[in-house]
């Protein structure tokens, strides 16, 4: 099992010292936050129908994406994720900050691909009505394709766009595979961090959730949400995730690193694991959570979980099993909330995990069925847990500074 | 200093198993023979129709076959074969027990065409548009094309096919994604993490959109005739790079493990360095910083000097912008050293095998230290006066290659070198 293993000798102190949220709930912490008190959802379900999505709350881009000229190089998934970067570094401190950003290293959990439908459609619909020339696809690829759609479609021009918008001049790695990358691309910025391979990392995700070429790719699996909204725990008749627009950014830092700086930190990310069930059994993946779960470094003191289970099936329900077993941590599920953000659900679950801890309160239940309690008095420590709908395990302890 | 821990005081990471498979064959004896005799594994592409595409070639690996036939399969089957060479001569762990994480250098994944196709027949009327396809999704009928083409997909399968340990990571660094695989699995030996990583770069994206995309961006060479001559890295009639298809994987392990299990030690990863390029997403900044500040990184990296560097490996991609600034680059950090180190860019006889560059050559680069000769730079028949390379032009070179630095940059302002050397330094 790979992991970051916590507080080893010689291993500095992780903080996060910045976050930045853009989701269906609104832009900042003050909006998520407030959104999240008052059990605010925001779902559409007309627009997709019969899917339903969690769409992004309309965001002013011009205020993290200046010129127009960048805002047209991306599609959505790239200026949700370019735009809650910037959240991030303005939340750190470190916007514009040259010295910090030239040497910033960046870990982004990206899909991608986001398609001109049109085209596709065009040459679909052309083909079905007789178009059969060998070239025929070439000639309507060539003549239709946005020369710059490529990189929009591109998974690391996500972390290039965000080096291109915001000034960043370190490293830049992308991590790819739906919801574990998010786990992963925590998990290798801490370990850089705690061993003195790095100082300061920029790590996060976005995802564009109204999109129909996704719909069609998790509608192969049947994994689209449909009809009716209900939260997570909610859909073991009727499962399914609704797939969710967000974008989140965390500023990890060592504390030397922060405390020279004067940065005052919302949690410490203590430790970071992940692994891959091999899901062939029942039982198989509450079992790797088991695993992950006794890797965590624990310590006296109010805990709660935060996790990105999606609705699908069988995953929620194992992992359901799994939290009847840590049933003395309240559960919160980011999927009712924000729907499911794929690559982005787990960055997200850190950032909540966080602001909880740095607000003082765990944000309140959001469930019919008695999966999620109220918590009393400030959580001191959170684990975030990401079970993918398919494949990868991520786990994550967030604790009080 | 102990051979086991650098001048740093990390642990020494070595090679001891490398798999290769590019459009040259399979294999490295294969591919190292045909490499020095200066064969080109360039051809006019039959995989699919190339009416009406500027370019009509590639390095295209067809004596794979995989069915059904897609672009992420061809990346996966490849990455096997080249993992499964590399086991052998490791012989590491036990079979399906490899003892360390896998770091996967892949192309993203997409719904391709032919499936896309196959949908819009289904859908059974004449105009289509998505809903339609939607509609028709569900149900399980096409289950198996949410699995195939899942970004996780190909490492999934590959982790348990060869039983490594924890979370695979499936990383892209557009053209430097090889180099980061590699870059990834030595960080984790150094920081004890792990004795032994498995690092994998694949990528089998020859298909008609992936050609069209970077021939919209006039990234690609069109000089289609020959397709043997299209590839002329450092020449002044290049034109473009050849989208190429390839897998590289390498056992990494630290000297202390290896030795102690008395493994043969094929080479040392003795640096890596990664520098951004924030300038633009398909261009590098006209003063050449990050690339340069990527390779002094990876000096340092590697506690070395230019003067210890007797062999450059380029990044070479045969395009008019790429060539030039690798040269200017390179002579800002080499000073006159760039007009006499030797240089080769394999990508002149494989061609740009893209996500899988960075492992591919880093491999040929272990194989000139264990040669100790370069292989040639075909095509290079009118020198570009503005490149004062040292270039190993159309002929295999013997020489005494003790560090070879092997360059990769990529879209999206991406920049990776490592220092590969034949004895701990």
């Amino acid at each position: 099992m790979t992991d970051t293993p916590a507080s080893k000798p010689g291993q500095t102190e992780v903080w996060i010292t910045g976050i930045g949220l853009a989701t269906s709930l609104g832009e900042g912490l003050d909006a998520n936050w407030a959104a999240l008190q008052e059990k605010r959802i925001n779902v559409d379900e007309k627009g997709f129908a019969p899917y339903i999505v969690h769409p992004l709350m309309p965001v002013a881009f011009d205020s993290q994406i200046p010129k127009k000229g960048d805002q047209r190089q991306m599609e959505a998934w790239q200026r949700i994720g370019t735009y809650a970067a910037g959240l991030a570094l303005d939340s750190a401190g470190i916007k514009g900050n040259k010295d910090i950003l030239s040497k910033i290293d960046m870990v982004v959990a990206a899909g991608g691909g986001e398609r001109d439908l049109n085209v596709d459609s065009g040459v679909l619909t052309a083909e079905a009505k007789g178009a059969n020339a060998p070239g025929f696809l070439n000639e309507r690829l060539m003549s239709d394709l946005r020369p710059t759609l490529f990189l929009a479609q591109l998974s690391n021009l996500l972390a290039g766009n965000i080096a291109i918008v915001h000034g960043l001049g370190g490293t830049s790695r992308t991590f790819m595979g739906e919801e574990v990358a998010g786990a992963d691309a925590a998990r290798i910025a801490l370990a850089r961090i705690a061993s003195g391979e790095s100082d300061i990392a920029l790590v996060g995700g976005s995802h564009n959730g109204e999109r129909k070429d996704l719909l069609v790719l998790y509608e192969f699996g049947d994994f689209n949400l449909k009809d009716k909204f209900a939260p997570v725990w909610a859909r073991k008749d009727h499962a399914g995730f609704a797939l969710g627009s967000a974008g989140a950014f965390l500023v990890l830092e060592s504390k030397t690193h922060a405390q020279a700086r004067g940065a005052k930190p919302f949690a410490k990310l203590s430790s970071v694991v992940a692994d891959l069930a091999k899901r062939k059994r029942p039982g198989d993946m509450a079992a790797t959570l088991e695993k992950l779960w006794a890797k965590l470094p624990r310590r006296e003191g109010k805990g709660a979980i935060i996790t990105g289970a999606t609705g699908a099936e069988p995953a929620t329900s194992e992992e359901h099993g799994f939290l009847k077993g840590h049933a003395d941590f309240p559960v919160r599920s980011t999927g009712t909330v924000f729907g499911h953000a794929m690559e982005t659900q787990f960055p997200l679950g850190i950032a909540l995990a966080a602001l909880s801890i740095s607000r003082g309160a765990l944000f309140p239940p959001n469930d019919s069925t008695g999966t999620e309690i109220e918590m009393q008095g400030a959580p001191t420590q959170i684990v975030v847990v990401g079970a993918g709908h398919w494949r990868g395990e991520g786990m994550a302890l967030v604790e009080a500074v | 200093m102990t051979a086991a821990r650098d001048k740093f005081g990390r642990p020494v990471v070595v090679v001891t198993g490398m798999g290769i498979l590019t459009s040259l064959g399979a294999g490295k004896a294969d591919n190292w023979a045909k490499l020095v005799a200066g064969e080109s594994g360039i051809r006019t592409i039959t995989r699919f129709p190339i009416d009406g595409l500027k370019t009509t070639m590639a390095g295209t690996v067809d004596f794979v076959s995989v069915d059904p036939f897609s672009s992420t399969a061809l990346s996966e089957r490849m990455a096997e074969i080249a993992t499964q060479e590399a086991l052998e001569q490791a012989g590491i762990g036990a079979k399906a027990d490899f003892p360390g994480p896998l770091f996967l250098a892949v192309a993203p994944v997409e719904v391709e065409w032919p499936q896309r196709r196959e949908l819009g027949r289904a859908v059974g009327q004449l105009d289509i548009n998505y809903d339609d396809l939607l509609r028709i999704s569900g149900g399980g009928k096409y289950s198996a094309y949410h699995h195939r083409f899942m970004f996780g997909s190909v490492a999934a399968s590959l982790a348990e096919t060869f039983g490594t340990k924890g979370s695979p990571i499936s990383l892209s660094t557009a053209c430097a994604s090889g180099a980061t695989s590699i870059q990834l699995g030595v960080e984790a030996i150094r920081r004890g993490e792990t004795d032994a990583a498995l690092c994998v770069a694949t990528d089998g994206t020859v298909n008609p959109e992936a050609l069209v995309r970077f021939s919209l961006l006039s990234a690609l060479s069109t000089q289609n005739d020959p397709p043997q001559a299209a590839s002329r890295p450092f020449s002044k009639n290049r034109d473009g790079f050849v989208m190429a298809e390839g897998a590289g994987a390498l056992v990494l392990e630290s000297y202390e493990a290896a030795t102690a299990r008395g493994a043969k030690i094929l080479g040392v990863i003795a640096g890596c360095g990664e520098l951004t390029d924030s300038f633009h997403r398909t261009r590098s900044s006209p003063d050449g910083k990050p690339i340069i500040g990527c390779m002094n990184k990876t000096l340092a990296d590697a506690g070395m000097t230019p003067d210890q560097i007797d062999h450059i490996n380029a990044h070479g991609t045969s395009t008019p912008e790429n060539d030039k600034m690798e040269f200017n680059t390179t002579s800002a950090v080499f000073g006159e050293l760039a007009q006499k180190i030797p240089v080769t860019s394999n990508k002149s006889m494989v061609g740009h095998t893209i996500s899988a560059a960075g492992g591919v050559e880093a491999i040929f680069s272990l194989l000139t230290l264990e040669h100790q000769r370069i292989p040639p730079t075909i095509n290079y028949d009118i020198p570009d006066p503005a490149i004062l390379f040292n270039v190993v032009g159309n002929k295999a070179r013997d020489a005494r290659v003790t560090a070879v630095m092997s360059n990769s940059f990529g879209f999206g302002g991406q920049n990776a070198s490592l220092i590969l050397t034949r004895e701990p330094f």
